[in-house]
């Protein structure tokens, strides 16, 4: 199998399945096996992507593919170049730290098996977002990010925090994301492609297309949204409701720099263009410096880690946007560094609120004689995050202004000022987070009252990246530098101009604004604590979150008015609409035609007096029907008059199998309405006023007519079917004179299959209705009949008892002789069905029901299921024969006395079509007289 | 003027349907389900004549030339079957909100109540 595919499908497929068969027992043993897996998982998809990083590093792009639907221009195709090796490392690498972690963080009573298996589903989206090659393959993991994220940030369901913050991210994100899709459509029309590795050779033919900005702004919405840019951000800092781990790995590592790495990933694409540095720099520029001021007046914690995360985002996004090649190395150094000091600072948060029981920083402090190795690499962490020299985050931040003083040629004073001021900004957060956290003590009541040094299995991942934060710091080229060169180049399509990764680089401007930040921020800090009392502030005013929850009351106060407009829960009316739609709809084109269509040209058939007799016949008893159906029994006797001028019809226009089937089918549903009317009022009441009446009438007279129209421009016209190849290979390939039937038994066989699929879930469904269902039924209708003989009639009783035999002859027969002459499986089974129809009339449920075992209907479904083995057992013997479903053979054998006997095995299938429709049938009746029976209860 | 057999048959599909849809739209269950039965017959003659009208033209080999189009009738078959099963459920569907809802009104309740 190929290594890229592998890599995305480890955690995908091994890993969910492990985690979630090893977790679903929480017991120690158990919790300690699923966290093995996952980490075993981590670290063999980890390891793969290391054997391949020389190759990658070596400037090479992997790339693998198979077709998917090649139709609609989908493939699924991986790709490894450096960007997305860099991503990949970052994806896995902090997934084995945080996985390790986690197991330590988890109480016992939070479920290991749904944490793991959640997880590993969102690592292997991740790496798919990564290493999709396939734009639309892409869209499918950047959803499944947003899916899964909503399920580890609501991981702790019980809270309604959780809840709303996963809701919030998902609207958000998941939103994003298909604004996004309509985005990459429009992409993929422009270029001609959805293969990355196209799309990104052809940047002048997409930017220099008119829709290029529409489509730009779109694909910008996903990646704001993602990667929680002004005005997007609100979705971050609620979404803290996670637990810490899934923090430290989603919010500050991964799936927030999804955006981020889908705006690096198709800078050559769209990159470079006036719009698009213009849109993408000042967004971020704007985000990092508002977010980093918000970050100094959260009390809590992990909101202040959200808003520096929001606000180094903005940073890259920024760098990402300047039309600069430098500023690409500037924009993936930071992506790894931040990912660096973050992941190890939200994991000390994680340790912080498990040893101390709050994340309140007004209530934290003095934590550094408590815990002090927490305390030494959350704090190394954090001078990682205001950017202190020695450590990583100075050197991609010195980089930072260095590109902000570069670009203010272009865009005035105000890029540089505002870059300073929010690195005057981050210096003060940070400050804040190490003081109030481990200074400022002594902490105030705690819930848990004696906080110490974690177990080393929470500890060890903090210490790794601390310590990392520092060897980069130091030594940049030797450490991140080759990655780093890699990303870039990937990123930019080609290599970036030289440069130096180095701490010192003379005294320059930069130097002198990091300077200024650092004192500055101090200076901020000691200001806003003492003399401005930070700590008595509470937010208030402007919010994104309360706008997005008041615009998402307002839309379902919309949605609520609307439907109750148009569904005021009455079905009559909902049903009007629906005819009054429907005929619009139909008519729209005729009436914006030019030129309403006549009649055709096909020489028409002259009509004999008997049809017009009928077609008399038809139209007064239609007509009588609708004016007197309030006397329901004489409209049921109408409506058969209709059913059988229909069957006349069928049999003067040469269609012999439906003239028998329209006539069985109006017996029996001529017996099942007239059960049903007894034990419903004989007369409807007149209720309706002369306007619904009107109403009705002129809808109907325009459906009707609209229907007559239609059959009119039809049939006077010629026509050309697909049937004559049917009529063609009946004999030989279908092996039966019978078209029609050969058409349902063979060559539409599966067509046939389901239909009589769907009888049987009508019958079923019938015995779902009224099984056990019990009503009474007065004894007589209101002329005086009776609904049931007092004793069957002996006459009848000896014809249904001569009867029986005969129609049973008559059915096989009429079975037998229907791969040529009119007849099969349906008319039989409804024959069959009439003559027991005729037993319980003659002989009485109860006594009908005995001889037939049909216990109150409940019984016939076996036929049911017997007709559906028989006709599906028939299509799947064609597999033993190495053809595909239901294709059938036929044959000649000769049998002694009776000759050659045309032989197909189609008969079979229609044995089944037999069996069900007597079941369906007799179960639809015998359910319906079991519901009647105690009449007299 | 001699009537032609497509008028018939278009006019009177079309004059079931009507009555159909008036029947539909009444508000008590046990005309709804003739209205239903009603249209069920229109749709079915309907679709069965989109092969066009034939005469002594059983699709049925070695009967004669001229053969009338089997795959509509084929169609119509099952659905005159499915039509039938339909109709069943549908007034033991009117049987049961009867009974749950003690009116045959099919919102369910009286009007004006």
């Amino acid at each position: 199998m190929n290594p890229l595919a592998t890599i995305v499908l480890l955690p995908l497929v091994a890993g969910t399945l492990l985690c979630f068969s090893f977790g679903r027992d929480n017991s120690a043993a158990r919790r300690t096996l699923t966290a093995f897996a996952a980490g075993a998982v981590t670290l063999l998809a980890l390891s793969l992507l290391l054997s391949l990083a020389p190759q990658v590093m070596a400037g090479q792009t992997l790339l693998a593919h198979t077709d998917w639907v090649p139709s609609l221009g989908l493939s699924i195709g991986w790709r490894l170049d450096g960007l997305a090796l860099l991503f990949a490392l970052l994806i896995t690498g902090i997934g084995l730290l945080i996985v390790i972690y986690a197991h330590f963080y988890l109480g016992e009573a939070d479920p290991a098996g749904k944490f793991y298996t959640l997880l590993m589903l969102f690592m292997a989206a991740m790496l798919g977002v990564v290493m999709s090659d396939n734009i639309m393959l892409l869209v499918v993991f950047w959803e499944l990010t947003s899916v899964s994220s909503f399920l580890l940030v609501g991981y702790w369901g019980h809270r309604a925090d959780a809840r709303d913050g996963a809701r919030m991210a998902l609207a958000i994100t998941g939103g994003g994301g298909l604004v996004m899709l309509a985005g990459f459509v429009l992409l993929g029309q422009i270029a001609g492609t959805y293969e990355l590795s196209e799309l990104l050779t052809r940047g002048d033919v997409i930017k220099a297309d008119p829709m290029y900005p529409l489509m730009l702004v779109l694909v910008l919405v996903g990646c704001f949204t993602k990667s929680a840019q002004v005005p997007f951000h609100f979705w971050l800092p609620e979404a803290m409701a996670a637990p810490t781990p899934v923090s430290a790995y989603l919010h500050s590592a991964t799936m927030v720099k999804a955006g981020v790495f889908l705006m690096a990933r198709l800078y050559p694409a769209l990159g470079g263009t006036g719009l698009f540095e213009g849109i993408v720099a000042s967004f971020g520029l704007a985000t990092m410096a508002f977010a980093a001021w918000v970050a100094i007046f959260r009390h809590d914690l992990k909101a202040l880690l959200a808003y520096s995360t929001i606000s180094h985002l903005g940073l890259i996004t920024f760098l990402i946007g300047l039309n600069s090649p430098l500023s690409a190395v500037a924009a993936v150094f930071h992506v790894l560094n931040h990912a660096t000091f973050k992941a190890a600072l939200f994991m000390s948060a994680g340790i912080i609120d498990h040893e101390t029981g709050t994340r309140d920083l007004r209530r934290l402090g003095g934590l550094l004689r408590l815990m002090p190795w927490t305390a030494t690499f959350a704090m190394t962490a954090a001078a990682s995050m205001a950017g202190i020299p020695l450590f990583n985050g100075f050197l991609s931040k010195e980089m930072f202004f260095h590109e902000a003083v570069e670009a203010s040629m272009f865009w005035g004073a105000a890029v540089p000022v505002v870059a300073a001021l929010g690195g005057v900004f981050s210096m003060a957060y940070s400050v804040r987070f190490v003081h109030d956290v481990f200074f400022n003590g002594p902490p105030k009541e705690l819930p848990h009252a004696h906080p110490h040094d974690p177990p080393l299995g929470m500890l060890a991942p903090v210490a790794l990246l601390a310590v990392l934060c520092v060897v980069v710091g130091v030594l940049p080229a030797l450490t991140y530098g080759p990655l780093v060169q890699a990303a870039a180049s990937a990123m930019l399509g080609t290599a970036p101009p030289a440069y130096h990764l180095a701490i010192w680089h003379g005294l320059n401007l930069p130097l002198l604004m990091s300077a200024i930040a650092v004192v500055a921020g101090i200076g901020l800090y000691v200001a806003l604590l003492r003399p401005l009392s930070l700590h008595d502030y509470t937010p208030r005013g402007w919010s994104g979150k309360a706008t997005f929850t008041c615009m998402v009351e307002r839309l379902f106060a919309f949605a609520g008015r609307l439907t109750s407009r148009i569904e005021n829960g009455s079905l009559q009316r909902s049903m009007a609409l629906m005819v009054a739609l429907t005929v619009l709809l139909a008519g729209a084109p005729f009436y914006m035609a030019d030129s309403l269509p006549g009649a055709g040209t096909r020489a028409l058939m002259p009509a004999p007096p008997l049809a017009l007799a009928l077609w008399a016949l038809l139209l007064v008893s239609a007509t009588v029907l609708v004016l007197t159906h309030h006397r329901r029994f004489q409209a049921l006797v109408l409506t058969g008059v209709v059913g059988l001028v229909t069957a006349l019809t069928f049999v003067a226009l040469s269609a012999p199998d439906l003239a028998l089937t329209q006539l069985s089918v109006e017996v029996v549903s001529t017996v099942i309405l007239l059960m049903g009317l007894a034990l419903l009022p004989q007369r409807s009441p007149l209720e309706s006023g002369a306007l619904r009446r009107g109403r009705d009438a002129v809808l109907a007279l325009a459906a009707g007519g609209g229907i007559a129209g239609f059959a009119w421009l039809m049939l006077t016209r010629n026509h050309e079917s697909i049937s004559w190849f049917f009529l063609d290979k009946a004999l030989s390939e279908g092996g039966g004179t019978n078209v029609v039937n050969v058409i349902l038994v063979d060559f539409r066989g599966y067509d046939t299959f389901g239909e009589i699929t769907v009888l049987g879930i009508a019958a079923v469904g019938v015995l779902a209705l009224l099984d056990g269902f019990r009503t009474r039924r007065p004894a007589a209708d209101e002329q005086g009949r009776s609904w049931q003989f007092e004793q069957q009639p002996l006459l009848l009783r000896f014809a249904a008892r001569l009867v029986l035999p005969l129609a049973l002859i008559v059915s096989a027969y009429i079975f037998w002789r229907g791969h040529n002459m009119p007849g099969g499986g349906f008319i039989a089974g409804l024959i069959t069905a009439v003559a027991l129809v005729l037993q319980y009339m003659a002989l009485g449920q109860a006594r009908a029901e005995m001889l037939l075992h049909g216990a109150a209907g409940r019984r016939f479904t076996r036929w049911i299921g017997s007709g559906l083995s028989i006709a599906g057992l028939t299509g799947i013997a064609a597999f033993l024969f190495g053809r595909p479903f239901l294709t059938s053979a036929h044959g000649h054998p000769h049998v002694p006395v009776l000759g050659d006997i045309p032989l197909a095995s189609a008969a079979m299938f229609d044995l089944g079509v037999y069996i069900t429709v007597v079941g369906a049938t007799l179960l639809t009746l015998s359910v319906l007289g079991a519901a009647s029976k105690e009449q007299h209860a | 003027m001699t009537v032609s057999m497509e008028f018939l048959v278009a006019s009177g599909i079309g004059w079931v349907t009507a009555c159909g849809v008036y029947l539909m739209l009444r508000g008590r269950s046990f005309p709804v389900v003739l209205g239903l039965t009603l249209i069920g017959y229109a749709v079915n003659v309907f679709i069965f004549t989109m092969g066009r009208l034939w005469s002594d033209a059983q699709p049925i080999l070695g009967t004669g030339d001229v053969v009338a189009d089997p795959l509509p009738q084929a169609l119509v078959l099952t659905a005159i079957v499915i039509g039938f099963a339909t109709t069943g459920f549908v007034i033991e569907l009117a049987l049961r909100s009867r009974a749950e809802s003690g009116t045959d009104h099919v919102d369910g309740r009286e009007p004006g109540a």
